[in-house]
């Protein structure tokens, strides 16, 4: 401090006397920008500009010094820190900040990010010791001031920077400012939630909330009204820029008072924590109080150990016992990663022990996980096979439109999300899937009736026709769809609370979304079953099954009953539909995706049954996954389909084959 | 007097049924072969929108060579031997001067026969897997070299991450598989080992992807940056990224780059936990340039939806249609042998940025742009080439393509050979 003092004071003198030479030609730049302000200030800072690659550069940099222009500043900056060059295509004067091998080029005179160019293309502006030495007296410094911004606010608008390089400086500095008023501002621009706002150029975090954006200002967190799509500037990153930012999060939620966040913020950091991270994990790791944070953490350090090579050998297989209890993919891949660069042989066997330790976990967790898999995708076959096993086992008609019953489901779920987007308040958007059920029951139990009393009842009898018939109902639904709608996908989207997985054991999650359609399945199963075995519906749906003569003598309405079927039978595809929608495409192909499965489902649990569709839709699911892995998807399908063939060869009627008399009548 | 007033008006009748039929003559038929039904309606129906959306467009402004252009729709139903049938009738019964249209590689290699047989020209604009030139087809979509290549050098990259070990999961038929085969010879041309390569196939429209993107995790887990390149196509998407996103695979962890998602797409999906994940095009609905502003606002303002998105084989379409329209003013004539010859050299003000040139091998120069997906479903470009890049028909990668030449100009006049025709 002492010696820089010194240093300003001997210096007094020589910037007294350019002082007054700034004067002069400060006092010629406005007495030119009044003469005619914008066009005469752009050509002194062009002038300026060619002046450094001309015969006097030194007066050109004092020109430079004079202006009171950002860009000149900017100009002058960059000379100072040697980033000022002459690109040789056009001899045009530009900043050059290096990003990877390239370097993003600025022009000067314009301040607009040009190109990108190898260092061949570009001459470094070099100044004299002289010059430079007389213009940081003046007070130039080789530090912009924009690179040190004062506060929070200036740090989030550092943000907006042109270049990725420099954005990842303004995220470092950001994260340097230790602010927890920083983590919702990372978290957007990691999400791409960030914007400008065109209007005031504000950096603004958006929110989606209806049709519209709600805006908080990125500066105060403070609510800024609304705004569309189309009045906002999103603030571009890339992934490398990505995986700084999630580093950056991490490193600030460790010091986040929730015990759930600071267990995140250790998962992000094992294994690629910066030495900044590591000495703040270190320093909280002791006062952890939440067992389970207090573990990751511990996990995460060992890993900063295992990477460093100046921890010693008996600290390093520490280190592996400590990593080898997870299971967890990421554990996996880091002790592969130091397996193969590990010198010191007694690591290397722990390293490999603790290795096997950790894969015969995962072996175990892995065969779990494809059980719960094929579970999930039976619930899917049965969600979309139950409605026809109900009226292909009671009507005995094979009805080839079902699958277009589950695709109008799918479409009443889209159209009750709109209205939801469009006239209620945000908070109850999460809600419309459960409203979306009954709509969805009801609009495809209404076509099924209409389907049924239009054309099917006068077919009855006759399989072939009806099937035909069917067929040209679906083509026909899915065109009207197709013309009402249009032909792209609609978007249906995920409710909060069936968004994201969590982890059952390490390495094994469990997506919500799959979680609840197999709850949601089950529900449905057994609310079918209760309807069959305990209403006085269901004992005539019965009675019509086994004998549909004897039924009707018995007082039984069976056209009545028919037509219930069917609604019942179509309503619940709808209902499948609003499940499928949450983890497929709404297209108005949707039906055709699922009707060759729903069939093969019901052909392979007994024509007729719940219980068989049950156990048909299951045993597919699981096969099919345990499959997949090992004959690949388009081999596995084909392995199922060859099995199910040979299967009704030996079972003509299915798993649960109904019995009795009249069961084929 | 009544008399006379009916027989002027039979009489205005008749002459305003020859003008009818004078006009009728007057025209000059496009064929639109795009399908309008079944799977590939998805895709393919926005681009039926495109080519009568430029027809009324030059219509309004005078028509062409001074005749109205006419366009004759037809609909292939996603059934490829009746595209075929379907190209065959526009060119001999409906006598069409040219025909836009075709989406998969395998309605297009259902055509070719018909279009070299007939002598007639199709326009196909839709990225796919090269390796084809033929005499009647211009090619305005991306050939490998301008998508796929461009893609994986960008991940290979220090700003792309440095991927060291990649995934290519595609869809189970010809573009998915000949990408594949070309991207493997180029990545072990860069010193990637096998065992840091995997390929994966699922059927069209597969729905459930729990085991792959479980597999994904387990291969990306291995230590190494890993990226997958997706050549999944059409429906199969919208489950593959809800799985993705579900999985929890963010694209700092395993970026996905798709060679078939783009703004139309990804319309179905609810995209805030996929933002990151690239794709590949020569056009982005995101590039800002006049150009681009003018034909988003003319598109939606022929759609009537202000919520319609453009995508990069709706430019390919419209660049298409803008060479051949500009290739016949120049001939003087919509006939085919002329319109071909003008054809070559032809530049048009791209909405992607910069200048597009028709080259003698049937395909464009375009530049290539990496975006990654936004949580509104458009992109932003995080990378471009510094310039439009010439396609190459045959691809140097694969031993058998390279040595062979597509050139429609003398001394070569041909689009597989390995010397000249005349020489």
């Amino acid at each position: 401090m002492r010696v820089t003092a010194v240093a300003q004071s001997r210096m007094l003198p020589v910037r007294r006397h350019l002082l007054t030479r700034y004067l002069l030609v400060l006092g010629f730049v406005l007495f030119a920008a009044l003469a005619n302000p914008a066009s005469s200030r752009a050509q002194s800072l062009a002038d300026a500009l060619s002046g450094l690659i001309g015969s006097d550069p030194k007066a050109a940099a004092t020109a430079l010094a004079a202006s009171d222009d950002d860009k000149a500043k900017a100009a002058l900056a960059a000379l100072m820190q040697g980033k000022l060059y002459k690109r040789l295509s056009d001899d045009a004067v530009v900043i050059a900040e290096p990003d990877g091998d390239d370097f993003v080029i600025t022009n000067a005179a314009t301040g607009d990010v040009e190109d990108m160019l190898k260092a061949a293309d570009i001459e470094a502006i070099a100044l004299d010791d002289s010059v430079k030495a007389e213009l940081a007296a003046a007070g130039v410094s080789a530090e912009a001031k924009d690179d040190t911004p004062a506060d929070f606010a200036a740090a989030v608008n550092g943000l907006i920077a042109d270049s990725f390089a420099a954005k990842g400086k303004a995220i470092e500095y950001l994260t340097g400012l230790s602010d927890p008023r920083a983590v919702p501002v990372l978290r957007a621009l990691a999400d791409g939630r960030l914007f400008t706002r065109k209007t005031d150029g504000a950096v603004v975090i958006a929110e989606r909330s209806g049709n519209e954006q709600s805006l908080l200002l990125a500066t105060t967190l403070e609510s800024a009204g609304n705004a569309s799509n189309a009045e906002l500037d999103p603030v571009v990153v890339n992934n490398n820029l990505r995986i700084a930012l999630r580093e950056s999060v991490a490193r600030l939620g460790l010091l986040s008072p929730d015990a759930g966040l600071r267990r995140d913020a250790a998962r992000a950091l094992l294994g690629n924590a910066t030495p900044d991270a590591v000495a703040l994990l270190r320093e909280i790791w002791p006062k952890e109080t939440n067992a389970a944070a207090k573990a990751t953490m511990g996990r995460a350090l060992a890993a900063a150990d295992l990477a460093d090579p100046a921890t010693d050998k008996n600290r390093k297989i520490a280190a592996v016992d400590t990593l080898s209890g997870a299971t967890d993919l990421q554990v996996r891949s880091l002790l592969q990663g130091r397996l193969a660069q590990e010198q010191d042989a007694d690591v290397k066997a722990a390293l490999e022990a603790g290795l096997k330790s950790v894969q015969r976990k995962l072996s175990v967790i892995g065969w779990v996980a494809n059980l719960f898999q094929g579970i999930s995708l039976g619930s899917v076959l049965l969600l979309a096979a139950i409605g026809l096993a109900i009226t292909f086992g009671v009507m005995g008609v094979i009805n080839m439109a079902h699958g277009e019953m589950i695709m109008l489901g799918a479409y009443s779920t889209y159209v009750v999300q709109e209205i939801f987007r469009a006239f209620l308040p945000p908070n109850l958007f999460d809600l419309y899937l459960v409203a979306a059920l009954p709509v969805a029951f009801l609009v495809a139990a209404t076509v099924g009736v209409g389907i049924e009393r239009g054309v099917i009842r006068f077919l009855y009898g006759r399989p072939l026709e009806t099937m035909l018939a069917t067929w040209g109902i679906s083509l026909m639904l899915q065109q009207a769809v197709r013309s009402v709608f249009g032909a792209p996908n609609k978007e249906v989207a995920n409710p909060s609370w069936m968004t994201g997985s969590f982890e059952l054991i390490g390495g094994f999650d469990i997506t919500w979304n799959r979680l609840i359609i197999i709850v949601f399945c089950f529900l449905v199963l057994g609310l079918i079953a209760l309807i069959l075995r305990r209403t006085e519906f269901g004992l005539h749906m019965r009675a019509v099954t086994q004998n549909r003569a004897m039924a009707s003598v018995m007082g039984i309405p069976t056209a009545r009953v028919d037509a219930l079927t069917f609604a019942l039978g179509s309503g619940i595809a709808g209902m499948g539909g609003v499940a499928l929608s949450q983890i497929g495409n709404v297209s108005p192909n949707l039906g055709t995706i699922y009707i060759v499965d729903s069939f093969l489902v019901v052909v392979f649990g007994g024509v007729g049954s719940l219980m068989g569709t049950l156990v048909g839709a299951m045993s597919l699911g699981v096969i099919n996954k345990i499959l997949e892995p090992v004959a690949g998807a388009v081999l596995g399908k084909v392995v199922v389909l060859v099995a199910i063939i040979l299967f009704i060869q030996k079972r003509p009627r299915g798993l649960f084959a109904a019995k009795g008399r009249s069961a084929d009548a | 007097m009544g008399r006379f007033l009916k027989t002027v008006a039979a009489v205005s009748l008749a002459v305003a049924g020859f003008a009818g039929v004078a006009q009728a003559q007057d025209t000059i038929k496009v064929g639109v072969l795009h399908s309008l039904s079944g799977t590939m309606a998805i895709s393919e129906t926005t681009l039926k929108d495109t080519v009568l959306m430029m027809v009324d467009d030059l219509n309004k402004k005078g028509g062409l060579l001074g005749k109205k252009v006419e366009a004759v729709v037809v609909d292939p139903a996603s059934n490829w031997p009746l595209f075929a049938e379907k190209a065959r009738e526009l060119i001999s019964k409906e006598k069409v001067s040219v025909v836009f249209g075709c989406w998969t590689s395998v309605s297009r290699k259902s055509v070719l026969p018909v279009f070299e047989e007939l002598n007639s020209l199709l326009f196909y604009p839709v990225q796919y897997e090269g390796e084809e030139s033929s005499r009647n087809v211009f090619y305005t979509g991306a050939a490998p070299n301008q998508q796929a290549i461009p893609a994986v050098e960008y991940l290979m990259s220090k700003e792309g991450g440095e991927v060291k070990r990649w995934v290519l999961a595609g869809t189970d038929y010809v573009y998915p598989r000949t990408t594949n085969k070309i991207l493997e010879s180029f990545l072990k041309s860069k010193g990637v080992k096998q065992e840091d390569i995997m390929i994966n196939y699922t059927p069209f429209g597969h729905s459930d992807w729990q085991t792959i993107v479980a597999d994904i995790k387990k291969f990306g887990a291995a230590g190494k940056k890993t990226a997958v390149v997706s050549t999944i196509n059409g429906d199969a998407n919208v489950p593959f990224y809800k799985e993705l996103a579900n999985a929890g695979i963010k694209a700092s962890d395993i970026p996905v780059v798709a060679f078939s998602v783009g703004e139309e797409e990804l319309a179905g999906i609810d995209t805030s936990n996929l933002v990151g994940h690239l794709a590949a095009w020569n056009y982005f609905q995101s590039v800002k340039s006049p150009v681009n502003d003018a034909f988003i606002k003319q598109w939606q303002t022929f759609i009537k939806s202000p919520k319609r998105v453009t995508n990069d084989p709706m430019e390919a379409t419209y660049i298409g249609f803008k060479m051949w329209t500009q290739a016949v003013q120049q001939a003087g004539t919509a006939d085919v042998n002329a319109v071909r010859q003008a054809m070559y050299g032809q530049k048009v003000r791209a909405p992607g940025g910069f200048v597009s040139v028709m080259n003698t091998n049937h395909h464009l120069s375009k530049p290539v742009y990496i975006g990654e997906i936004r949580p509104d479903g458009q992109f932003n470009v995080v990378w471009k080439t510094k310039g439009p890049v010439k396609a190459d028909a045959w691809s140097k990668f694969i031993p058998e393509s390279a040595k062979l030449t597509a050139d429609w100009t003398y001394p070569w006049v041909c689009g597989n050979c390995e010397k000249p025709k005349f020489n």
